[in-house]
C-alpha cells in the first residue's frame, strides 16, 4: 500500500514506532535501589546502620561472654543499707543492687530487651497492616460496601486510638498479669493503630496516583490494581515506621516495667526493669541507672537514625 | 460547619458504644470475675454473693450489659478499694492536677516545637537544622522517667532551683476553687500561692515535654520544607505578595495541618508520660493515683479511669477534627 505522506515524513514515523517498541536502553531504577544507594550514601544511615547492628551482635554474643550468671549473688556480702561497691577488677561495672555482677546483667540483658522490641513491633506491625491494609483495599476499590468497610475498620482504629497506651497496657497487664509478655503484648497494641492508619492513609494517597490511572487505563481489574500495585507501593511509610516503632517499643517497655507491670522474674535481666529497678538506689549508686539508660537510649537512637534515614531515602519527593 | 461537627459528633456514638462493649467484655475477663474487680482480693465468700446480687452477675448477660451501661451513664464507678471513695470522686479530685501538668508540657512543646520546627526549615542545611535534628531524635529516645529523675537530681536536689515533689508547698494554706492550682491562685489573687503551683510544675512539665516537643519539631520542620516547595508558594511569590504574607497565610497555614493531627495524637501519649512524671515527682494527680492502683490492683479505679479518659479522648479528638476543618476547609466536604 502506497503511503500517503511523503517518503520522509514515512520514515520518520517509522523510525518513532521502531523507538517506542523497543525497550529503552537507559532502564529505570527501581525505587528499592535507588534508595539502598541513597542509604549507604548518608552518614546518619551508617551511623544508625553501625549501632543496630552492634547491639544485634550484643544481643546474640552477650549471653555467652558474660563472666557471671545474671543472677549469681556474688559480692552479696560486699551490699549494706546505702553501699554497693563501685566498678572494679572483678566486676568492671559494680555490683547491683542485690550483690550481682552489672555487666553479666548488662550483656545478658541486651537479648531480652531486643526481643521485647521486636515482638512488640511485629504484634504490632501484623495486626495494624491486615487493619489497615483492609482499610485501605476498601477505601481504593470504592464503591458503597468498600467505603462501609473502611469506615467500620477506622472506627475501631479510632476506638484504640482513644485509649491511651498506658491504660491499654493497665488493661492488658490486669487480665494476663505481671510478665514480660504483657509487656510486648501491651506495647506492641499501642501501635497497631499507628501501623493501620499510616498503611490506609499511604493506600488512599496511591490509589490518586497516575499509575493507578493508567493501570486501570491498561483494563487491570480493580483487584490487581489495589494489591498489585497500590499496596506495594505503600508499605515503604509502614516499614521505616515499624523501624522507628522499634525503638519506642524498648522506651515503652522501660516505662511500663518502671511502673511495675514488668516481668517480676528477676532471673532474665532487661534493661528496662534493671533501669526501674536501679530509681530505688539512684542516691547510693547512679551508675547503675545510667548503665542499662544509655544502653536504651543508644540503642533507641540507633534505630531512630536508620529509620529516619530510610524514611528520607524512600521519600520520592526527596530524590534526585 | 454546623453539619460537620453534628455529623462528627454522630460518628463518636459507635465509637463510645464499641468501648463500652470492650469495657464489659475486660471486666468479666478479669481474673477472679467482676466480683474480684468490686471487692478486691480479699473479699468473703458472702461478700461476694451479695455482689453478685447485688449487681444481678446471675443474669443474662444482655441483662447485666444493659444494668452496666445503665451504672456507666449515671458515672456510677464504685467504690476504690483502697481510699473507699467513689472512683468519680476520687477521679475529679485528680484530674485537674493531670490536666495542668499536660496543659504545661503541651505549652511548652506546641510554643517551643513550632518555631524551632519552622526555624530549621528555613535554614535547612545549616547548623542549626542539623541541631535540631539531632536533639529532636535523642529527645524521643531518653524514657521520661529517666529524663524526670535526671531534671529532679540536678535542678531541685542539687541547684536547688525548683521544689523536689507535690504540687504545692503545702505550707501555703491556698484557697481552693477549681482544683487548678495555678489557677486557684489568680482567681484568689494568692500570687504566692499561684506562683508556688506554677514553679512545683516546671521540672515535671519539662520532663513531659521532652517527647511531644521533639515530635512536634520533626512535623513542624518536615510540614514547613514540604509546603516550601510547593508551586502555590513559588506562585504567591511571583505575584509579589510580601513575604509576611506568603509565610502566613501560605506556608505556616499549610503546614500546620499535619501538626494538628499530631497534636491531637499526642494527647494519648502525654497521659501515658503523666503517669510517668506524677510518679517520679509525688505530683498528686490521676497518673500517680493510677501507678498505685495498678500496685494495689484496685480494679474500680482502673476502670473508671479508663472509660473517662477513653472519654476525654474521643472528645479531644472531636475538637482536633473540627480545628482541622477550621484550617483546611476541604475537609468539611469530603
Amino acid at each position: 500500500m502506497k503511503s500517503v505522506l511523503s517518503p520522509r515524513r514515512a520514515e520518520k514515523l517509522d523510525r518513532l514506532a521502531e523507538l517506542a517498541s523497543e525497550p529503552s536502553d537507559e532502564r529505570g531504577e527501581s525505587l528499592t535501589r535507588e534508595a539502598l544507594r541513597r542509604l549507604r550514601r548518608n552518614p546518619v544511615a551508617i551511623v544508625g546502620a553501625v549501632v543496630v547492628l552492634l547491639f544485634v551482635v550484643l544481643a546474640i554474643i552477650g549471653p555467652l561472654i558474660a563472666p557471671y550468671p545474671p543472677t549469681a549473688t556474688v559480692g552479696l556480702d560486699q551490699i549494706r543499707p546505702g553501699v554497693i561497691p563501685g566498678p572494679s577488677s572483678d566486676y568492671l561495672f559494680g555490683l547491683d543492687h542485690q550483690g550481682r555482677d552489672e555487666l553479666s546483667r548488662m550483656l545478658i540483658g541486651a537479648r531480652q530487651t531486643l526481643l521485647v522490641g521486636i515482638v512488640a513491633t511485629l504484634l504490632g506491625f501484623s495486626a495494624g497492616v491486615l487493619i489497615g491494609g483492609l482499610a485501605g483495599a476498601a477505601a481504593g476499590l470504592g464503591g458503597r460496601v468498600g467505603r462501609w468497610v473502611d469506615s467500620v475498620l477506622m472506627r475501631f482504629i479510632d476506638m484504640l486510638l482513644a485509649m491511651p497506651s498506658l491504660l491499654l497496657a493497665v488493661s492488658v497487664a490486669a487480665l494476663l498479669g505481671r510478665s514480660l509478655t504483657t509487656v510486648m503484648v501491651a506495647v506492641g497494641f499501642v501501635s497497631v493503630p499507628v501501623f493501620a492508619r499510616l498503611l490506609r492513609g499511604s493506600m488512599i494517597a496511591q490509589s490518586q496516583r497516575d499509575f493507578v490511572l493508567a493501570s486501570a487505563a491498561l483494563g487491570l481489574r480493580r483487584n490487581r490494581v489495589v494489591l498489585g500495585h497500590i499496596l506495594p507501593n505503600s508499605l515503604a511509610p509502614v516499614i521505616v515506621q515499624a523501624t522507628l516503632t522499634l525503638a519506642t517499643a524498648i522506651i515503652e517497655a522501660a516505662g511500663l516495667s518502671f511502673l511495675g507491670l514488668g516481668s517480676p522474674d528477676q532471673t532474665v535481666p532487661e534493661w528496662g526493669t534493671m533501669l526501674a529497678d536501679a530509681q530505688r538506689v539512684l542516691s547510693v549508686r547512679p551508675e547503675l541507672a545510667i548503665y542499662p539508660a544509655v544502653g536504651i537510649i543508644v540503642t533507641a537512637l540507633g534505630f531512630t537514625l536508620l529509620g529516619e534515614a530510610m524514611r528520607e531515602a524512600l521519600d520520592p519527593k526527596l530524590r534526585r | 460547619m454546623f453539619r460537620f461537627i453534628v455529623r462528627r459528633l454522630l460518628q463518636v456514638l459507635p465509637t463510645l458504644f464499641g468501648l463500652s462493649v470492650l469495657l464489659f467484655i475486660w471486666l468479666r475477663r478479669l481474673p477472679g470475675g467482676p466480683e474480684t474487680a468490686i471487692l478486691g482480693e480479699r473479699g468473703t465468700v458472702e461478700q461476694r454473693a451479695a455482689i453478685r446480687t447485688q449487681y444481678g452477675l446471675d443474669q443474662p448477660v444482655m441483662v447485666q450489659y444493659a444494668r452496666f451501661m445503665r451504672r456507666m451513664l449515671r458515672l456510677d464507678l464504685g467504690n476504690s478499694i483502697s481510699t473507699k471513695r467513689p472512683v468519680i470522686d476520687e477521679f475529679m479530685d485528680r484530674f485537674p492536677g493531670t490536666i495542668e501538668l499536660s496543659v504545661t508540657a503541651l505549652a511548652i512543646a506546641i510554643g517551643v516545637g513550632i518555631p524551632i520546627g519552622y526555624l530549621a526549615a528555613r535554614r535547612r542545611g545549616t547548623v542549626i537544622d542539623h541541631l535540631t535534628v539531632a536533639g529532636s531524635m535523642v529527645g524521643i529516645c531518653i524514657p521520661v522517667f529517666f529524663l524526670a529523675y535526671i531534671l529532679k537530681a540536678i535542678f531541685s536536689e542539687r541547684l536547688g532551683l525548683f521544689p523536689t515533689t507535690g504540687r504545692q508547698d503545702p505550707r501555703i494554706e491556698a484557697t481552693r476553687v477549681t482544683g487548678f492550682f495555678v489557677l486557684d491562685g489568680l482567681l484568689t489573687r494568692e500570687w504566692n500561692a499561684a506562683s508556688d503551683a506554677l514553679m512545683h510544675l516546671v521540672l515535671p512539665g519539662l520532663a513531659l515535654a521532652s517527647i511531644p516537643l521533639a515530635i512536634i519539631v520533626r512535623i513542624t520542620r518536615a510540614s514547613v520544607l514540604e509546603v516550601l516547595g510547593e508551586d502555590y508558594v513559588r506562585t504567591a511569590e511571583a505575584k509579589g505578595l510580601t513575604t509576611r504574607v506568603v509565610r502566613g497565610r501560605h506556608v505556616l497555614r499549610n503546614a500546620m495541618l499535619p501538626v494538628a493531627t499530631t497534636i491531637g495524637l499526642l494527647t494519648g501519649g502525654l497521659l501515658s508520660g503523666a503517669v510517668l512524671t506524677e510518679t517520679v515527682y509525688a505530683f498528686t494527680g490521676i497518673g500517680q493515683f493510677i501507678a498505685e492502683s495498678i500496685n494495689q490492683a484496685d480494679y474500680p479505679v482502673l476502670m473508671g479511669f479508663i472509660l473517662i479518659i477513653a472519654l476525654v479522648y474521643v472528645m479531644v479528638n472531636l475538637l482536633v477534627d473540627i480545628s482541622y476543618s477550621v484550617i483546611d476547609p476541604r475537609v468539611r466536604v469530603s
